[in-house]
């Protein structure tokens, strides 16, 4: 983890010894769960200060950009915890979540997921980690038509946004006692873009002797992991943008869908632990929301600011709370409000 | 190029010759109505190219079986490997037979994966030959329970273009491109194709797999195209709807039951039919086939070449068995078709005697004996 963090420059630490962490509580639900975990975090004692902001779009020289305060107190403080945005839909609009990502430089996307206890699927021994590149390859955004009804999509992958992810790849695997890493790819069809992806890992595996290093076919990790997901409870696999893209959702589905599963985008100049569900405007302020994926990304927040201690202590009640089964939330089969489920949760820290 | 009737598609060019649209499937399954494949004497001649890794094995097993009920086919057997070096010879002698007889039975090539090797043969195949749709069948078995039930889907998968165009290059040092070709044309008769099936089928609804959220043109030309074609089809009834594509695997492997008829770009399928197969039982009982306008080449639903068990008498034939007798409802030969599929069907609902993958221990040359005495 270390070899992470300093890849994102030094975190912000106040006089009293707290880090400053930049909160976006985000849209819809967002204020509902980040509510949560702010209590959660207190209750805990867990020495972070919250630096609350806004990242709603303004207007800027005509386009629609982040408030400048955001990206500031990002920037300054290194990582930042982030609810829910809500889409606009619109032509011409680029994502938030895009601008973010292009801002900060954000190039590895980690999307660990672990079956919940508490919470039935077909599957009950998920316990994968999954590590996308996040700037390139089919996302590149370059396409064109060439003539009426002939598109050219570009597909872009360099040495050095593979060579990044692959490193970073190798040091989650290290730092998280996963000892081996599996390269994801589709080089048979793919010979050269996939192919240089593929050598970048290999060329980064000869630095980790201590990491197992080996590659699988997209088609048949898709096959292996819906039959059994099991035997890949011992790597982190890594892999381009689109690949990454698709099986990490598939991966969510098989412990329950994206709000039981964290996430965590790495970057260069920050790093941004975001809960990747939607914004769930439907049921936004009544107090119904499951705060579970934004609290679990707060997790890998804490481990990747090496606050192991506080990671475990909360993910431990947190975990146990859905265990149990008697408050939870609606989503989870339960009946229990938002604030009903952090109060189980804040009370299972404290009396442990 | 020594096929140069094949190097210009004939379907670019408007011709006036009645072709087979995709309109003629019948029972579930493409067949011929105007132009027959070649019949001397009674007997189709149809080119067999085993394939590699576990190839061999079970084709042998249709051999035998087709053997034992005296089926009108006689095999011209290509033993093309993508990993001797030569292979491409043979290859291109299978494609010449593949031409003349139209339709084809065969297993997995090998495509090496470093950058100095040759070209996907599957791929070049499809490719050359236009058949453009993949139709892959996952449906839950009753007899052999999964972690899923009552799934039942068919995955209609373009075959030719997309990101296996195979147009690469570096434009500098560390700087790879890969093209995507999309067009509105392959789109078109693609999504027709799976409008048609669903029809023939009785299938209520079709999803459009896509990603026209990040590839606003490229999948933005398939997915508006689905809905201009989905338009026409609107008084036929069926239903139809599209999903993102890392949406539709999450949704797959939670809630796969939702799914009728699925059409979508290549790779995608790629991803699509495995996960199926995975719901369903594996690559071993899931059958598919390559339909185009002229060829039709049947091979299982799901393109593993199977190295690790190849040569041991292990694999399971049963999507290659499935897959030939789609090759024979294709040429009209549906009772032979039908016989053989429910023998099949009945060894692996029996439960008695199943090959590894299904959690058995019987060769492959036991469950083709089981097919065989069930006949």
């Amino acid at each position: 983890m270390l070899a992470a963090r300093s890849l994102t420059g030094a975190l912000r630490s106040s006089a009293k010894g707290l880090y400053t962490v930049t909160l976006i509580p985000g849209d819809g639900i967002g204020p509902e769960i980040s509510d949560s975990v702010k209590r959660i975090y207190q209750a805990a004692e867990v020495p972070i200060a919250w630096e609350e902001v806004s990242v709603a779009p303004i207007l800027k020289d005509g386009k629609t950009a982040i408030p400048d305060d955001a990206i500031k107190s990002i920037r300054t403080n290194t990582v930042a915890l982030k609810g829910p945005l809500a889409t606009p839909i619109g032509k011409g609009h680029v994502s938030l979540n895009l601008t973010l990502r292009r801002t900060f430089n954000l190039y590895a996307n980690v999307r660990p997921c672990v079956s919940v206890k508490g919470y039935k699927t077909p599957y009950d021994d998920v316990d994968t980690v999954l590590i996308r590149e996040n700037t390139e390859g089919e996302y590149s955004g370059i396409e064109h038509e060439i003539v009426d009804g002939v598109v050219q999509s570009i597909k872009l992958i360099t040495w050095d946004a593979s060579e990044r992810v692959a490193r970073y790849a190798f040091n989650y695997a290290r730092d998280h006692s996963r000892n081996r890493v599996t390269a994801v790819h589709k080089a048979n069809i793919m010979k050269l873009s996939d192919g240089m992806f593929l050598t970048a890992c290999r060329h980064v595996a000869k630095e980790f002797p201590d990491v197992k290093y080996d590659e699988d076919n997209l088609d048949r990790v898709c096959l292996n992991i819906t039959t059994n997901p099991k035997p890949y409870s011992d790597r982190v696999m890594v892999m381009p943008n689109l690949y990454g893209d698709i099986l990490s959702d598939m991966c969510a589905g098989l412990i329950g869908g994206l709000g039981l599963t964290p996430s965590g985008n790495i970057g260069k100049d920050a790093s941004i632990f975001e809960a990747v569900h939607g914004s769930a405007p439907d049921i936004a302020g009544k107090g119904l929301a499951n705060p579970t994926a934004l609290l679990l990304s707060s997790m890998m927040m804490l481990r990747h600011m090496n606050l192991y201690e506080h990671a475990a202590k909360i993910e431990k009640a947190a975990l146990g709370t859905i265990a149990e089964g008697k408050t939870i939330t609606g989503d989870l089969g339960g009946k229990a409000s938002t604030t009903q489920f952090t109060d189980a949760i804040i009370s299972k820290l404290t009396s442990a | 190029m020594v096929l140069p009737a094949l190097a210009r598609p004939s379907v670019l060019r408007p011709t006036q010759q009645a072709l087979r649209s995709a309109t003629t499937l019948a029972a579930g399954f493409p067949r011929v109505s105007k132009r027959l494949p070649t019949k001397y004497g009674g007997v189709y001649t149809v080119t067999l190219i085993p394939g590699d890794g576990i190839g061999a094995e079970i084709t042998d097993s249709v051999k035998e079986i087709f053997e034992h009920v005296n089926a009108p086919i006689e095999w011209e057997q290509y033993d093309v490997s993508g990993e001797t070096p030569g292979g491409e010879a043979v290859f291109k002698q299978a494609l010449e037979s593949l031409t003349r007889n139209r339709v084809g039975l065969k297993g997995i090539l090998y495509t090496p994966i470093d950058s100095t090797g040759h070209n996907s043969w599957n791929v070049a195949m499809r490719q050359q030959l236009d058949i453009y749709a993949s139709v892959v069948l996952c449906k839950s078995l009753p007899g052999f329970p999964t972690r899923h039930n009552n799934v039942d889907f068919a995955i209609i998968r373009e075959n030719t273009e997309g990101e296996y165009s195979g147009l690469e290059h570096q434009s500098y040092p560390g700087v790879v491109e890969s093209l995507k070709v999309s067009t509105r044309y392959k789109a078109e008769r693609i999504i027709r194709f799976a409008f048609d099936f669903a029809q023939k089928n009785g299938r209520k609804k079709v999803t459009c797999v896509h990603k026209a959220n990040i590839m606003k043109l490229g999948d933005g030309l398939f997915l508006n195209t689905f809905r201009q074609v989905a338009e026409e089809y609107k008084s036929s009834g069926i239903q139809f709807n599209d999903m993102i594509v890392d949406n539709t695997s999450m949704q797959l492997v939670a809630k796969p039951q939702q799914f009728d008829v699925m059409v979508m770009p290549n790779l995608y399928g790629a991803i699509v039919s495995n996960i199926g197969a995975a719901l369903v039982g594996g690559p071993g009982i899931v059958p598919g086939c390559n339909i185009g306008r002229d060829y039709a080449v049947f091979e299982p639903g799901c393109r593993h070449v199977a190295k690790d068990i190849m040569g041991k008498n292990m694999a399971n034939p049963a999507a290659m068995i499935l897959s030939a007798t789609m090759m024979l409802r294709h040429l009209g030969l549906d009772s032979i078709a039908n016989n053989i599929a429910t023998a099949t069907y009945d060894v692996v609902n029996n439960g008695k005697v199943r090959t590894m993958d299904m959690g058995g221990n019987a060769s492959t040359s036991d469950f083709t004996g089981a097919v065989i005495s069930n006949l």
